[in-house]
């Protein structure tokens, strides 16, 4: 029995600890400790896998347990970690740590909102553990679903039809990815034997190409759907504009990684062969969401749709980094969806607070910041920089690699798309610049403003903890990096058994 | 004696129940509750001990572990709608007739098991009817509301009609076979075109019997017309006995023909899916919109039918478990909430969640079971009869039921937006329920948790579900 059960003990516990709680501060301490194991707990995982590694082991997959769930279809509940997911796992840790402390202030029903929030990451952790696809779906859509009541209830705006909107979208493509996992399944065993849900035991088998080609875009497009692949965008600037700050920073810095992790895990990796024949589509596709979601955010003025158009730029890159399917492109985005997903989570926590003290969110609206919350408009700045890739910044290491794997290509179509995407972090340099001026520099434009305060000790926590995690990877890349390219090893040994060889 | 003990027990406890109910004095009728309830408990629980198994009366009543194992999924439905039904007989208007519905409901159980332990189609028919009729009177049960009336002449006439058409196939069935028993006609169908027309004059009744599309037209009006209870009763147990019927003679008699009902099957499922979730979306009124909701179920459940193996016997019958515990949740929420204010319209359940969060919670859990999202069993259930389908390729029609899945679980958000997501100025009032409905929700809830989790269940059915294909 392996001790990443706790990662899905932990959650449950906790949420049946809420349900027992009478006040609102029982419930947020709950909350808290709860969490706060989580983090530890995944502080240990990392610990003890590099510790691990660095002691020779070089299995694929560590820590694993397996055990037989539905012996007749041959699912099995099976669980392990390679270098990826524990990087996965450190990021959700910290986000939802984070969040609990940036949902302060909720009044209206704690109780049901924490436990919607818990389940949510519970989902979330179950997610990057599962090795079994039936287990890695079903983890996938108990992490979606309490969304629709977290926004639904909690949210701003036209909360209802964004909710409904994320909601089916995300739901339509986990039917694209159930039909894909199915056609795996049935597929597992192409030489005849027991057909298996195994992800690791899939790997090691091929599965006949007219069949990857029929499921790899149902898989693609079903996880690209929550990795905002254009054109399947159009939920998350919504989603993420009407959710309560806890929701948007979970949503945009981890749910959203689901997406891109998929696409890694499942649909690359287990059909490389249509990976390689159907990448030229895709890369169309993420490249224009690169640069679109870049412009996009130019010309919002909400600032949770500037950080939601943003988000759709930066997930963007993610999938071409995948598609791009070579190590280091790879190894940039695992970095990219690590690094995103804290600076991401750091922003919307940020948006939040400043909304809670200006009521607003139009950047027109507002100016001077700086003089009212230094500590809150530092952490801005600290944010934007790391956004537009600021070396010493996470950011500035995952794009790096993103960028010096895709040109590896050397034909002319590759280059093209690098070239483009590279164009967008001008125009991301473009919008946070600008933001950063109108909002924080300048004279207050509302006299209102001058009463406003700083962060409280419970944002400051929020803040703090993800500001670490931005520069920690930021100034020392290499332990993570060397962690992610542990894990991809054998992704890239059957990529490249699959295609031509690519430079 | 033993092999026959299901219907054997269900027919003692009815006589007993009759007999109690002359003793009782005028005005105390209610006393015979707890009896009935304690004596179906009993019967559900005896029908679980193994037993013996064969065939009576010539191979005209057979029985096997598989088809014991349906005749308890049938009681375990029947039992948790007759404690559901409890708030509702204690009605004023009611509690002179609590015995004549338990001994209806009863007779049309007796009905249902005797009609999927035939061994001909004569059995069968009588089964049939005995499983139709009473429900007709139960449906008309509040004879002083003008729609249960209604709902009541409605199910009499449509299940004459559908009675009509299966008899006239069967007809055809026998000129061309010589026989009724299900081991002679099976050799004997070969396929010839009056065969043919038989069949599909048989498979029509049927599909009334379970309301697909296109012979679902009866369903809404007289879901909305009939007693809460009732209705839950016909959506639950009497569709999922219909459709035990079907895939065991759609496997075993109609077999030599396959390919042919397979494609029937094929447009029928695209049909009564779509039609039926399409429907659904438009609904106010709680019972319609269940009525819609549970026609496209039952094109789900035809889903195992078409993937013609052990397996797809083994998740029709785990789905109809599921469903029967989803749909009860739901039904047992609606009932409540309509036994004590009259409301049944989606608009009223605004704010639902904020007065009566637990009704809320079973009711949110049941419509998740409903459209299939993990992690209760209405997932599993879902899950595996894609993935009987997708065994047998065909995978285009799976997508279009998982797309349906997707449509469903709008509608499904609709009421669960209704009762969490608005607020209302009148919301319903806080509801104390009494012990036997809490009683009823709980046994839904904890089907619909254990199920799914726990992997006995389904590798159990699908244990016996061996050798029928």
């Amino acid at each position: 029995m392996s001790f990443l059960l706790l990662f899905i003990v932990i959650p449950v516990l906790t949420t049946i600890g809420i349900f027992f709680s009478k006040t609102h501060m029982q419930v947020k301490w709950t909350a808290v400790i709860g969490m706060g194991c989580q983090l530890i707990l995944a502080g240990t995982l990392i610990y003890l896998f590099l510790a691990a590694r660095a002691a020779g082991n070089t299995a694929e997959i560590l820590f694993s347990t397996d055990m037989v769930w539905y012996k007749n279809l041959n699912i099995h509940f099976f669980i392990g970690v390679d270098g990826v997911s524990v990087a996965m796992i450190g990021l959700t840790s910290i986000v939802i740590f984070a969040g609990i402390f940036a949902s302060w202030d909720v009044t209206d029903l704690p109780r049901e909102f924490f436990t919607s929030l818990i389940l949510l990451a519970g989902g979330v952790f179950g997610f990057f553990i599962s090795l079994d696809l039936f287990t890695l779906f079903l983890f996938y859509e108990i992490a979606v679903i309490p969304m629709y009541l977290l926004i639904g209830i909690w949210g701003s705006g036209p909360r209802h039809y964004s909710a409904m909107k994320l909601t089916l979208m995300l739901m339509g493509g986990s039917a694209f990815i159930m039909l894909g996992l199915l056609g795996l399944y049935f597929n597992s065993a192409p030489g005849g034997g027991q057909l298996t849900f195994n992800l690791i035991q899939i790997s090691k088998v091929t599965i006949p190409m007219a069949a990857q080609r029929f499921f790899f875009p149902f898989l693609f497009i079903g996880f690209g759907v929550l990795g905002a692949l254009f054109p399947f965008h159009t939920w998350s600037p919504d989603g993420h504009a009407s959710a309560p700050t806890a929701v948007s920073m979970l949503h945009a810095g981890v749910l959203m990684k689901l997406g891109g992790y998929g696409c890694y895990r499942v649909a690359v990796f287990l059909l490389p062969g249509a990976a390689h024949e159907m990448a030229w589509i895709f890369l169309i596709l993420t490249t224009i969401g690169v640069v679109y979601g870049a412009f996009g955010a130019i010309w919002q003025k909400d600032l949770k749709y500037i950080n939601a158009y943003s988000s759709v730029s930066h997930c963007s890159l993610v999938l071409f980094a995948v598609l791009m399917m070579n190590q280091t492109a790879m190894n940039g985005a695992i970095m990219q969806m690590i690094s995103h997903g804290i600076m991401t989570a750091l922003f919307f926590a940020l948006i939040g607070m400043i909304y809670g003290r200006t009521h607003t969110r139009y950047i027109n609206e507002m100016g001077g910041l700086m003089k009212v919350m230094p500590f809150l408009a530092v952490a801005y700045v600290i944010g934007g920089l790391a956004s537009l890739g600021l070396p010493g910044f996470s950011g500035f290491v995952a794009e790096m690699t993103i960028f010096v794997g895709s040109f590896q290509h050397n034909d002319v179509f590759h280059r093209v798309c690098t070239i483009l995407a590279v164009s967008s972090i001008v125009v991301t340099a473009v919008y946070i610049l600008r933001v950063v001026g109108i909002l924080l520099l300048g004279k207050i434009k509302n006299p209102e403003f001058n009463h406003i305060t700083d962060g409280k000790w419970f944002d400051r926590i929020s803040i703090v903890v993800l500001i670490i995690g931005i520069t920690a990877i930021g100034m020392a890349p290499l332990w993570l990096s060397d962690m992610i390219n542990n894990g991809l090893v054998p992704v890239m040994q059957r990529i490249l058994l699959a295609g031509p060889v690519l430079h | 004696m033993l092999i026959m003990r299901h219907e054997l027990l269900l027919i003692a406890i009815t006589v007993i129940l009759l007999l109690v109910e002359i003793f009782l004095p005028a005005g105390k009728k209610d006393r015979i509750i707890t009896p009935a309830i304690l004596l179906m408990l009993a019967v559900l629980i005896l029908g679980f001990i193994p037993g013996p198994t064969g065939s009576l009366f010539g191979g005209m009543y057979q029985t096997t572990n598989l088809i014991i194992m349906l005749k308890n999924i049938l009681n375990i439905g029947a039992f948790i709608v007759m404690v559901q039904s409890v708030d509702w007989l204690r009605k004023p208007e009611n509690t002179e007739k609590i015995s004549e519905y338990y001994i209806l409901l009863l007779s049309t159980l007796i009905g249902m098991q005797y009609m999927i332990s035939s061994g001909d189609f004569l059995m069968f028919y009588l089964g049939l009817e005995l499983a139709t009729i009473p429900l007709a009177a139960l449906a008309a049960f509040e004879r002083f509301k003008e729609k249960s009336a209604e709902a009541g002449v409605k199910f009499i006439f449509s299940s004459a009609l559908s009675s009509g058409i299966l008899l006239y196939g069967l007809s055809m069935i026998y000129g061309t076979t010589g026989t009724l028993y299900f081991a002679e006609v099976g050799p004997a169908f070969t396929g010839t075109p009056l065969q043919v027309l038989g069949f599909i004059f048989f498979f029509a009744g049927m599909a009334f019997k379970i309301s697909l599309v296109p012979f679902h037209l009866w369903t809404a009006d007289v879901y909305e017309g009939a007693p809460i209870n009732i209705t839950s009763y016909l959506s639950v147990v009497s569709k999922g006995a219909a459709a035990f019927i079907l895939t065991i003679l759609l496997y075993t008699v109609f077999s030599k023909i396959a390919l042919m009902w397979s494609n029937v099957l094929y447009i029928i499922i695209v049909l009564t899916i779509t039609m039926g979730n399409l429907f659904a979306i438009r609904q106010q009124n709680l019972k319609r919109f269940l009525a819609f909701s549970s026609i496209a179920q039952a094109g789900f459940i035809l889903l195992g039918v078409i993937g013609q193996s052990q397996y797809g016997m083994a998740t029709v019958i785990y789905f109809v478990l599921v469903y029967i515990f989803s749909n009860l949740g739901a039904f047992g929420v609606v009932s409540i909430v309509s036994n004590r204010t009259g409301f049944e319209s989606i608009n009223d359940y605004d704010g639902f969640y904020r007065t009566n969060p637990r009704l809320a919670m079973v009711m949110m859990l049941s419509l998740f079971s409903l459209a299939g999202i993990p992690p209760v069993a209405g997932f599993f259930g879902k899950f595996f009869l894609f993935a009987a389908a997708a065994n047998h390729g065909l995978y285009i029609l799976v997508l279009i039921a998982i797309i349906n899945t997707i449509i469903s679980l709008y509608y499904y958000l609709l009421v669960i937006k209704a009762m969490f997501l608005n607020r209302s100025d009148r919301p319903i009032q806080r509801i104390k329920s009494d012990f036997y409905t809490n009683l009823g929700l709980i046994l839904c809830l904890v089907g619909i948790f254990a199920i799914g989790i726990v992997s006995v269940v389904f590798e159990t059915i699908n244990g016996l579900s061996f050798g029928l294909y």
